[in-house]
């Protein structure tokens, strides 16, 4: 068994293999057609091969040319980043606009290392007024402000 | 005298005060977000995107690109000020520009930013308009089969001149494209990978991916680092050029401008490959390179012109072929598509109104950039003060309440957050997203393209080297590669024998 020398690389090809075949898998179900007449199923057939070949490069070169390895990473500001946006995205519409913004800066704060809940929650309440001024009342976008009346 | 005719048009539709409020807007904001480090100019068009829906499409289009010029304007400020380049085509900036604050003379390096940019402006607005007649009366000729050509060319540039592993952006395209085409196939009618969910059937939005990849990947990748930003404050003490530092810094400014001119067009160019090219170009004509990165005005004149040149020429293809170069192109396609505009050479003849007036409206963005943003760099640099920690949620919120009301769906949210989580992936593999957002939005025509290029030969694949113009774009597209790719793998059979040596 040879040896990673660029994980990066490596990972970066596996995923590229993996997309490639989950594309020609899922795609026997569209009509394939013929050269002239392409069915729904010829154009992603013809990208599936072109990224499991392009995986494959890059995979087979990672065990021969080395790289840089990975720095190390911290879960907890990307799940929380996300999570709060995903989170404010669930309850903007039965909660409103005023409420989702000082939830999702309160929460998104926190992935900060300098999290200081209560000036978060200040600056929460100053941004949701911004919002409803701007979005609701400037712009006229359809979002209800308070809980109830989407 | 046609082309002062088209210019009389545009004129007429940029200078109309609607128009002029939504240019000013839209520098206005470029100029803040480009002044705010760790959001970028695709970041920022994306979530604006979502406000510009109910504006007529030319106020739509001239706001964005107002934010463009005005995001590398502000990016400059801000590298001049306290050495922190607002934009990545503003790094060069930094150089010469906070060497020059740190002497007294901020308000030089602001004069000449801004002088030059607007000569540059000025120079490549012309070009723009005179070169896009032409153009797109060619690009008219094409068939499908030049077009799915012109198209490869197109991306394979863009990537080549991009930095890092060729392999890797080849295989983001190929993605790009794939997400491009999810939802419906306008020809047979069937949902192609939308795994069941209704929301897909017409697509995945371009704001989503772009503010995802772009906008909320970029957050993350921020907090990573747990370093204390610092903000360093330089005086600016009026503005002000003396006659030596115009006659040192003019000839420096044509250079950038005809550099940045020619480099926005390529596949790929665009506004920060110009300012690295004309910052290189400055120091090796030098008659003493090693005042350079000590203060040289030349080496803020050059660079400033070069990047606001290129950042309107880039529009030349998007145009005249309706083939995006760059990134915030791309996200410029996706604002017409989405005021059901396709980019391409027919616009010119079916929008006239539209195109000239976009050109128009770029003179007087930068005009108003000169005249406004001068007497405001003391506000901007305030802005600078607010600590990431408050700036960041703020920009998630402006990014959620702006891809919630594109189709006012969860839906969309939460895809974004997905493209957000696939966007950090993609840093730690290394992967540029840029690539990927290229290919998604040629993703449908290219298809499209391809098939009425095959039906058209009958199934004959060789049609793509048989028909000149097409056989001589793809020619060029693996020119490009192999160029890139023979030195590349040269580097690694050395780098592979010193270590069978060693």
């Amino acid at each position: 068994m040879q040896r990673i020398r660029n994980s990066k690389d490596f990972f970066a090809g596996a995923l590229f293999i993996a997309i490639g075949i989950a594309t020609i898998a899922l795609g026997t179900r569209y009509t394939l057609g013929s050269a002239a007449r392409m069915g729904p199923g010829y154009f992603p057939r013809i990208l599936g091969i072109l990224l499991i070949v392009l995986g494959g490069i890059l995979a087979a070169r990672s065990l021969q040319v080395p790289g840089t390895r990975f720095a190390a990473f911290r879960w907890r500001p990307t799940l929380i980043v996300l999570g709060s946006v995903v989170l404010f995205g669930a309850i903007v519409r039965p909660l409103g606009v005023a409420l989702s913004t000082v939830v999702l800066i309160v929460a998104a704060s926190a992935a900060s290392h300098e999290f200081r809940p209560r000036e978060s929650l200040v600056v929460g309440v100053l941004l949701a007024a911004l919002a409803v001024g701007v979005f609701v009342v400037g712009l006229q976008l359809q979002l209800p402000i308070w809980p109830g009346q989407a | 005298m046609d082309i002062l005719h088209h210019l009389a048009l545009g004129f007429g539709t940029a200078l109309s005060a609607v128009n002029l409020l939504y240019a000013l807007i839209g520098v206005l904001l470029g100029t803040l977000i480009g002044v705010l480090p760790g959001i970028g100019p695709v970041a920022t068009i994306a979530m604006l995107l979502p406000t510009t829906y109910a504006l007529e499409p030319v106020s739509a289009l001239i706001m964005l690109a107002g934010i463009y010029y005005g995001a590398q304007y502000g990016g400059s400020t801000t590298a001049v000020l306290v050495n922190m380049p607002g934009e990545s085509s503003s790094v060069v900036t930094c150089l010469d520009g906070y060497q020059m604050a740190r002497k007294g003379q901020a308000g030089a390096a602001l004069a000449i930013a801004a002088l030059g940019s607007f000569f540059a402006g000025t120079v490549a607005t012309v070009l723009v308009a005179g070169v896009s007649v032409p153009l797109s009366a060619l690009a008219l000729k094409f068939g499908p089969a030049e077009y799915f050509s012109l198209m490869v060319l197109g991306l394979i540039g863009a990537v080549v001149l991009a930095h890092g592993s060729l392999v890797k952006a080849i295989a983001m395209i190929v993605l790009g494209l794939l997400l491009g085409i999810v939802g419906t196939d306008v020809n047979s009618g069937v949902e192609r990978f939308t795994f069941g969910i209704p929301e897909l059937s017409d697509g995945i939005g371009v704001v989503v991916v772009a503010m995802g990849l772009f906008g909320f990947a970029e957050i993350v990748l921020n907090l990573q680092s747990t370093e204390k930003r610092e903000v360093i404050k330089a005086k600016l003490d009026g503005l002000w050029l003396t006659k030596h530092q115009l006659r040192e810094a003019a000839p420096a400014v044509l250079r950038g401008t005809a550099l940045g001119s020619v480099l926005g067009v390529l596949p790929g160019g665009g506004a920060m490959l110009s300012s690295f090219a004309s910052y290189s170009l400055e120091k090796k004509l030098a008659r003493d390179p090693s005042e350079f990165g000590k203060g040289a005005i030349r080496g803020v004149a050059g660079p400033e012109s070069a990047n606001n040149a290129g950042a309107q020429t880039s529009f030349i293809p998007l145009l005249t072929l309706g083939i995006p170069e760059n990134a915030v192109m791309a996200m410029m396609v996706g604002a017409m598509t989405i005021h059901n505009i396709q980019p391409g050479p027919q616009v010119m003849t079916s929008n006239p109104q539209l195109f000239w007036g976009l050109i128009a409206s770029m003179w007087v963005g930068n005009l108003m950039l000169v005249v406004l943003n001068l007497p405001l760099i003391g506000i901007w640099i305030k802005l600078l003060t607010v600590p990431y920690r408050m700036l960041y949620p703020a920009i998630l919120l402006f990014c959620g309440i702006g891809v919630y009301t594109v189709n006012n769906t969860s839906f969309d949210v939460m895809q974004t957050a997905f493209f957000g989580a696939l966007g950090v992936l993609f840093a730690r593999l290394e992967c540029e997203p840029a690539p990927l957002l290229l290919g998604f939005v040629l993703g449908p025509m290219m298809e499209e393209n391809l098939r009425r290029a095959m039906l058209l030969s009958r199934g004959d694949a060789t049609v793509f080297a048989t028909r000149p113009i097409s056989a001589a774009l793809l020619l060029a597209a693996i020119l490009l590669v192999l160029v890139i790719a023979v030195p590349n793998i040269r580097r690694q059979r050395e780098k592979a024998f010193q270590e069978a040596s060693a």
